[in-house]
């Protein structure tokens, strides 16, 4: 059971702030879009699957279409040739929207320091979420999905649409 | 019933004469140079020809030889084999620091993106092929990376402290 937010309880009633509402159903209902191209990707199969049951975070539902998913999960060795495609996948999801880097190298680049490897994704794409490891463990990828839910639980409602927002995205050149 | 290096080497000299030269085992491999005119001339016979039978193009790749006088800074070499005999050779053709050859995409069709790749990794210019752009690499990036004076890492890496990864000699 999720706590509810902050708030004055009485008889019949509950007062609660909208962004703290709207916060709770976000982070609650996060549909992750796997963006995987090595081994992370296992780990995330992992994550998704009975074990380590990322359902229980509300993110029961993959998306493999950019236009219904929140969260991108992007896990693995991103080429620069390929870095064009991962941004074009960024731009077609819906805002509100999120990304995760799992893995040394979608956080940095890891040991491909080399002139194909695209040294982290937070070269083209805005990211929310780090996860360290080579790989992660699914412990990890869970920690940072829950790290990405304390963010959007505490997100105001109207960041999407404020001038610093609109700074980061024209800082990426994304519209 | 594999073939011998001293067979080989006479069925060739005697069709080629000195454009052809250096017969030597590398690695168990029969080994030889070829002048970089007389490529395809070459391919062509040692597929044709009924006693050599080296129907299939195995390999096709660059090498880059920057110690090397100006005429023998590249090499395209050819790995061939014959499936009857299962017999394998291998052929260096150098050219010099402008490269170009001529295409064998019209004597093996695997040729095609195999010389495209060469392009893309050593910039050796094949003359007569269909479509010679970049294969693996991005369209945008304007170097040959395999070529020696090409830098292997990244330029754009900000967040690597060299101490960690041993690009400092003394850990300070």
């Amino acid at each position: 059971m999720v706590a509810p937010p902050d708030g004055v309880v009485g008889e019949g009633f509950f007062a609660t702030k909208l962004n703290d509402v709207v916060g709770l159903a976000r982070a609650n209902s996060l549909w992750p879009l796997p963006f995987a191209t090595s081994c992370c990707g296992i780990e995330f199969m992992a994550t998704m699957a009975s074990h380590y049951d990322l359902a229980r975070f509300g993110s029961e539902r993959v998306s493999f279409s950019p236009r219904q998913a929140d969260m991108l999960l992007v896990m693995g060795t991103i080429s620069k040739k390929m870095g064009p495609i991962l941004r074009q996948v960024y731009e077609q999801m819906a805002e509100p929207r999120w990304v995760i880097a799992v893995g040394a190298c979608a956080s940095s680049g890891g040991v491909f320091d080399t002139y194909s490897v695209l040294q982290g994704i937070d070269k083209v794409i805005p990211v929310d979420v780090y996860v360290p490891g080579c790989p992660p463990r699914p412990e990890q990828i869970v920690d940072g999905v829950m790290k990405l839910q304390e963010l959007v639980k505490s997100e105001s409602v109207r960041r999407r649409s404020s001038p610093e927002y609109q700074e980061l995205l024209a800082s990426y050149n994304i519209k | 019933m594999a073939q011998e290096i001293a067979d080989i080497q006479e069925i060739v000299e005697a069709q080629f004469g000195t454009a052809v030269r250096n017969f030597h085992m590398d690695f168990d491999v029969i080994t030889f140079e070829v002048d970089a005119e007389k490529n395809t001339a070459l391919l062509l016979f040692l597929k044709n020809e009924e006693t050599l039978q080296f129907h299939f193009l195995t390999d096709l790749c660059g090498i880059h030889y920057p110690e090397n006088d100006d005429d023998h800074q590249f090499a395209v070499v050819y790995h061939m084999h014959n499936w009857v005999t299962n017999t394998r050779i291998k052929i260096k053709a150098y050219v010099n620091a402008t490269p170009e050859i001529k295409t064998a995409s019209n004597i093996f069709l695997c040729a095609n993106w195999m010389e495209r790749e060469t392009y893309d990794f050593y910039g050796i210019h094949f003359s007569g092929h269909p479509q010679l752009k970049r294969i693996l690499n991005m369209d945008e990036m304007l170097s040959f990376p395999m070529r020696k004076e090409f830098p292997m890492e990244d330029s754009g890496r900000t967040d690597k402290d060299d101490r960690y990864f041993g690009r400092t000699t003394t850990n300070a």
